[in-house]
């Protein structure tokens, strides 16, 4: 049995052994790899699309990989005016992803409802989903969505994930 | 040849039916007293004066006059590049006009649009759903006594609306006005 101390000292191995929480390790491999599912409304969803091509290049925080499918997507980035009309659908969508999940609301739309104080515009996408990041502009630079997907990196790390995972969830919780 | 020559035309072929053409900004228009025979004007317009190109329909809620809605319909010639600008009235109890869907195939989403936003039918349409709202929202909201932040609706799994909160205002922007404040769009009264 070897002890800690000759593990230290064992040249074969230096280097390659990190010691650190499951926890820390978990969370490490979420935040970079925060798959997001463009829920693309308006024209911050022409901003969205730039920010995943080449010049602000999303793939730098693991986030390239745009799923149009809600079933494989981790954050949904809700960009653009959420109508009443489409409101229920972008609901279906998010309680279609799996968790665990995420959103981020683009712009002034999606956050307040915008210029729109209209009969027709829901007056920001919290009213039926938990928004994490708000995301100011109109539409926001790229800039401020990759600023936006750094916070939720942030609290993605900073989730008690096994204290989460240990508690039964909402499919599990008896009624 | 010019649109108030296809104008003196329309009014030749239709007599009374049709107003003396107005002119403004070099735009012709002309009445149509009877919306019954719209569809009968049109299919003239398109077949013998070469108005192939519906560009638009619109309609105006003249609140409180009668007839409460008036219906433009533009037309435009591809060959001899004229525009015409068809009027006509509809009572507010009648609220029905016959569909040009026949003529100008594009007027089906047109007409559509003017059932959804002002609640004009259009007898004879081959799908007039709303084509903006959902199926089954209540109001039409174009018109002048609906109130721009709407009113609370809820159809059970398709959709719901709430009424918009607007803090103090309507916005509104004075043109002219001697400084940056007063001119910029702010909480004010229609009268100051």
């Amino acid at each position: 049995m070897q002890t800690t101390t000759e593990m230290g000292y064992n040249t074969k191995i230096e280097g390659d052994v990190v010691v650190t929480r499951l926890d820390a390790v978990l969370n490490w491999f979420r935040k970079n790899s925060i798959w997001p599912m463009p829920m693309g409304l308006a024209c911050c969803a022409i901003e969205l699309m730039g920010t995943g091509a080449s010049r602000f290049d999303i793939a730098r925080f693991g986030a390239e990989v745009m799923r149009f499918s809600p079933r494989q997507s981790d954050v949904m980035v809700v960009a653009g005016t959420v109508t009443y009309k489409m409101a229920l659908v972008v609901k279906r969508l998010y309680d279609q992803m799996a968790e665990p999940k995420w959103v981020i609301a683009m712009g002034a739309c999606a956050s307040t409802g915008g210029m729109y104080r209209s009969y027709s515009v829901l007056q920001g996408v919290d009213h039926i989903l938990p928004v994490d990041i708000y995301v100011a502009g109109c539409p926001p630079r790229p800039e401020a969505l990759l600023d936006a997907l750094m916070k939720l990196q942030s609290q993605v790390q900073r989730e008690p994930l096994l204290a989460t995972l240990k508690k039964p969830g909402p499919a599990l919780a008896k009624p | 040849m010019i649109s108030s020559g296809l104008a003196k035309q329309l009014q030749a072929q239709f007599g009374d039916l049709i107003s003396e053409p107005t002119e403004f900004r070099s735009e012709i228009s002309v009445q149509i007293a009877d919306a019954e025979r719209l569809a009968e004007v049109c299919a003239f317009a398109k077949h013998e004066l070469r108005f192939d190109y519906l560009v638009d329909i619109s309609s105006v809620d003249n609140y409180g006059d009668d007839p409460r809605w008036t219906v433009v319909y533009l037309l435009y010639g591809i060959s001899h590049k004229q525009y015409l600008r068809l009027i006509t009235g509809v009572s507010e109890e009648k609220s029905e006009l016959p569909t040009v869907t026949t003529v100008w195939r594009t007027a089906d989403w047109h007409e559509r649009e003017i059932y959804d936003m002002m609640g004009i039918r259009f007898r004879g349409h081959p799908d007039l759903r709303r084509i903006l709202m959902w199926e089954g929202y209540p109001y039409f909201p174009l018109r002048k006594d609906f109130p721009v932040t709407g009113k609370p609706t809820e159809v059970p799994e398709v959709a719901f609306t709430k009424t918009a909160p607007i803090e103090g205002g309507p916005f509104i922007t004075t043109p002219g006005g001697k400084d940056a404040i007063e001119r910029e769009p702010r909480a004010k009264t229609w009268e100051s």
